[in-house]
């Protein structure tokens, strides 16, 4: 079918300033994701998948203006974690400001370095263009094509340390683009961390290639009080017999749109992603899940955990589709916000598709306001009405925090979501 | 719990299950109202354009503004495009390779009463268990209290009769064929037709607002409870022809009516379309209960064959604290897309909408609600209750929608799935969106298979197979059932088992 001319325009005006080298693997992987990009056009707000919410300041040519975030005396993100720091700036990799990427059963590369005869030329782009079907993500295309830096990181045994991804933002109108490769072999154990707002809009895609038996954890911390606009995906495969599992958690940004696209091709394993969110006043915070089951006898989960307050807006599409034969699956997906007052809204469309009967597969979508009465009743025993009112709201985000494995990183998380709490009383 | 008394509601239950299973058998055969009736009929030419509305509007002897309306519709009808967007797979339908308008050659003059309705369409109805009598009531229940029910009886393009008439006319209802309403109480239609459902509201519902052909018209007066049930049956006849039947259903202050819904057709080799809609206006404290049993013919195990069914039907609740009830049981038809709504416009409206989709062999269904909440302290209820069976798809797609001045509303809904082989497929496609805080929105679903364990159970029991299976699905089910007027219960719960045959091995 032809693109809707103005989407074919819109297109055009966003990559005329971009350019992509044409040279080795990586050149014909970026054609080919142009290719598929040209055939599908941005996205716009008429799309069903973009109904929720509004593309436009993510295709718009230039990055609309972000003020610069100063985070006061709060530390940063997963500060207390030894990890291997690798640091972007508005999207550029900064040697200066990481540590020696060495470590003991990873192998890690920048994209604009990866010489012609690489692992990552079987996974870059790979993943993504899977993801195209059965529904269109134009902006992950884009990210393959047009991806300024990023990295490429292979695991061949257990990490001895996370990797941790530090994104800073320095300039108030930068537009960045990112796409990360991951491969973990066999057996292999990676723990990978994502802080920072990256830039004014920040356009990602990672691609997660999880051999058999393999494990994945992936943490992440968007945000805090940012004025970004973000658009990020990740794509994975899921071997058999492994683990992927991905934590969210976002707090303010002005508009974030995240895509996971898990696919469980393997028999015997297990996906969990998960997300907690919260936003006070201009937040627009989009969840967007798709786990396919391809094998038998996979578990997967779906965790998403929204509070919003002053008309922020959170958004939940969430959809588990059971192929024919993949029988013994078990799916799960909750999606609940709590809405702090009259003027937040959450929009949800948790779906299944499911062409195999031998499942076990359920959702359970929820909306509404602080239970008055265990307000009441912290209340009666003395707690202040702030005090109690942030109790019941941590209480709500646990289930979505209890996902991540490591405590010591979930305590990191409960802290931030703690001191966000604490800087939006009102 | 005592011992004796788990005793006693073992016993208790073993009773109905019993019963359930004398029904099954009882109903068991292929689609039992497969066969026509031979019957000479007057067609309009094949194809639909101006002419064509012109025509059906002149048939009904109706007046300018209608006509007008007509033609409002169908040139807008032209401009539109089929929606595509359900999750159904079926070649592409020709508008102007079907037959707009058929009419038994008898009915060439309305008769006047049901002594000169021709008895061969008299006989069909029989047939079908739908006896156009007074003194009769829906076949059944026997022994129970004998309850009236009113039936309106709708052949192919038009309607044959409307039982006691004169009884409802003594209590102020209005009861009867939407054309002969439209002759005789044009203030009453000019006023609430096309307020619901606007003449330009979807694809389907601006074909049948161009070329509806007949159907019923229901008014309750204010504070008057209906005496007894009302029920439209339609009945396909004519070959290459679609059905197109357009209902009004008005509840005035503080009324109360039920209304029951039936439909057959005969078996064909070829895809029919039937596009109906289903207009209800509700004002303060009115309440509509109205319940479907849709059985028209699905087609053959190979998908040849069987009505395409696009129906749009919406309910305005107008009024504070007015309340709609939507009961469907799906279990015919070759493509079902059909999503009865509720608009809760009232302060305190109330709508409930309990459906059971069941898809067999190659049918496929695209069915839910949509719960449109706009005033204060509104409540709904969805329970859907989907079997996929055979290699048929069969997707709940639905809304839940609180708007920001909707403050203090509750909705719950709860989709269950079940699968019966593995070579179908059930999809649940919710819509929820809340934009207030005092409101709570609840949604579960859940999909799974008929539980071995029950049917090991059953089996142990020294039934067969396919008895178990319809006897489980049954229980499945068994929240919606019960929410239906009890003649339609009993017909349903057979066609649960009927839908089923032939879906285990």
């Amino acid at each position: 079918m032809a693109v809707p001319q103005a989407k074919a325009d819109a297109l055009a005006a966003r990559i005329a300033g971009l350019s992509f080298p044409r040279e080795g693997w990586l050149g014909a992987a970026r054609a080919e994701a142009l290719t598929r990009l040209s055939a599908m056009g941005l996205p716009g707000k008429r799309d069903e998948y973009w109904r929720y919410t509004d593309p436009t300041d993510l295709i718009r040519p230039d990055a609309p203006q972000a003020a610069l975030f100063d985070a006061g005396d709060e530390p940063p993100a997963f500060d207390a974690i030894e990890r291997v720091n690798l640091v972007f700036v508005d999207g550029v990799f900064d040697a200066a400001a990481s540590d020696d990427p060495a470590l003991a059963g990873v192998e890690i590369t920048r994209l604009a370095q990866a010489p012609d005869l690489h692992w990552a030329r079987d996974l870059y782009g790979v993943l993504e263009a899977r993801g195209q079907t059965p529904v269109q993500r134009p902006l992950a295309a884009l990210a393959t094509a047009f991806a300024t830096d990023g990295l490429l990181i292979r695991v061949t045994g257990e990490a001895a340390r996370p990797v941790a991804l530090i994104y800073r933002h320095a300039d108030e109108s930068s537009d960045a683009i990112l796409h990360h490769c991951i491969r973990l072999d066999p057996g292999a154990e990676l723990t990978l961390l994502e802080s920072g707002p990256g830039a004014a809009r920040f356009t990602t895609a990672m691609e997660v290639e999880v051999a058999d038996g393999a494990r994945f954890h992936h943490v992440r911390v968007q945000g805090r009080d940012h004025e970004r606009r973000a658009a990020t995906h990740v794509f994975a495969r899921v071997g058999a017999e492994s683990l992927f599992k991905s934590f969210t958690l976002t707090a303010n940004g002005v508009l974030t749109r995240n895509e996971v696209v898990v696919e469980l091709t393997g028999d015997d394993s297990v996906a969990h992603v998960a997300g907690a969110a919260m936003g006070d006043g201009a937040f627009h915070h989009d969840d967007t899940v798709f786990i396919t089951h391809a094998a038998e006898r996979c578990e997967s989960r779906q965790v998403f955990k929204k509070v919003l307050k002053h008309g922020a807006v959170g958004v939940f599409q969430g959809k588990i589709l059971v192929k024919p034969g993949a029988q013994k699956t078990d799916g799960y997906q909750i999606s609940q916000s709590l809405l702090l007052d009259e003027t937040s809204q959450f929009l949800a469309k948790p779906e299944l598709e499911i062409y195999a009967d031998d499942v076990k597969c359920s959702h359970g979508s929820t909306s509404g306001a602080i239970d008055e009465t265990a307000l009441f009743y912290l209340r009666s025993r003395g707690v202040p009405l702030r005090t109690a009112q942030s109790l019941l709201v941590l209480a709500f985000l646990a289930e979505a925090i209890a996902e991540i494995e490591d405590t010591a990183i979930g305590e990191d998380i409960r802290q931030r979501l703690e001191n966000w709490l604490a800087r939006h009383e009102d | 719990m005592g011992a004796l008394e788990t005793e006693v509601q073992a016993d208790l239950r073993e009773g109905v299950d019993r019963e359930t299973i004398e029904t099954v058998k009882a109903m068991s055969g292929t689609y039992k109202y497969g066969w026509d009736t031979e019957i000479e009929t007057e067609y309009a030419p094949k194809g639909v354009n101006e002419d064509i509305v012109r025509l059906i509007s002149q048939k009904n002897g109706e007046p300018d503004w209608m006509l007008d309306w007509r033609l409002a519709a169908y040139r807008r009808w032209v401009q539109m495009e089929e929606p595509r967007w359900a999750m159904l797979n079926y070649p592409e339908i020709d508008y102007q390779d079907q037959y707009y308008y058929a009419k038994p050659k008898s009915m060439a003059t309305k008769p006047k009463s049901l002594d000169e309705v021709d008895p061969k369409l008299l006989a069909t109805y029989e047939k079908l268990g739908i006896p156009l009598k007074e003194q009769m009531i829906l076949a059944g229940v026997e022994g129970s209290e004998t309850r009236k029910v009113a039936v309106d009886a709708v052949f192919d393009s038009v309607s044959v009769g409307t039982t006691f008439k004169e009884e409802l006319k003594k209590a102020g209802v209005i009861f009867c064929a939407i054309s002969e309403a439209i002759r005789e109480y044009p203030d009453l239609v000019k006023k609430y037709l096309g307020s619901v459902v606007p003449q330009s509201d979807n694809f389907f519902a601006t074909l049948n607002s161009a070329v509806f052909s007949d159907g019923s018209f229901v008014y309750i007066p204010e504070g008057v409870r209906c005496p007894m049930e009302l029920s439209t049956y339609f009945r396909i006849n004519a070959e290459n022809t679609g059905q197109f039947e357009r209902t009004l259903i008005i509840a005035d202050k503080g009324s109360y009516v039920s209304y029951l819904e039936g439909c057959t057709a005969p078996k064909r080799d070829t895809h029919q379309l039937h596009a109906a809609v289903v207009e209800i206006v509700i004002l303060d404290d009115a309440e509509v209960k109205y319940s479907t049993v849709q059985n028209w013919y699905p087609g053959d195990a190979e998908g040849r064959g069987g009505i395409y069914n696009f129906v749009t039907k919406r309910a305005d609740c107008r009024g504070a604290r007015s309340k709609v009830m939507w009961t469907q049981v799906e279990t015919g038809s070759a493509i079902t897309w059909k999503y009865p709504s509720c608009i809760l416009r009232g302060e305190e409206a109330q709508g409930e909408f309990y459906s059971i989709a069941i898809a067999n062999n190659a049918q496929q269904a695209d069915t839910g609600t949509k719960m449109v909440h706009l005033g204060k302290n509104t409540k709904s209820r969805i329970v859907s209750k989907g079997i996929s069976a055979g290699r048929a798809q069969n997707t709940y797609r639905g809304l839940v929608s609180m708007h920001p001045r909707a403050s203090g509303s509750r909705n719950y809904t709860q989709c269950d799935s079940l699968l019966i082989g593995d070579k179908c497929g059930a999809h649940t496609v919710p819509y929820i969106e809340v934009k207030n805080n005092s409101s709570r929105c609840e949604h579960e679903a859940t999909t799974s298979k008929v539980d071995e364990d029950q049917l090991f159970y059953c089996r142990s029991r020294g039934m067969d197979e396919e008895q178990a299976v319809a006897l489980v699905v049954n229980g499945f089910v068994k929240d919606v059932l019960q929410t239906l007027p009890m003649e339609f219960a009993m017909e349903a719960q057979a066609l649960v088992a009927i839908s089923l045959e032939g879906s285990v091995g």
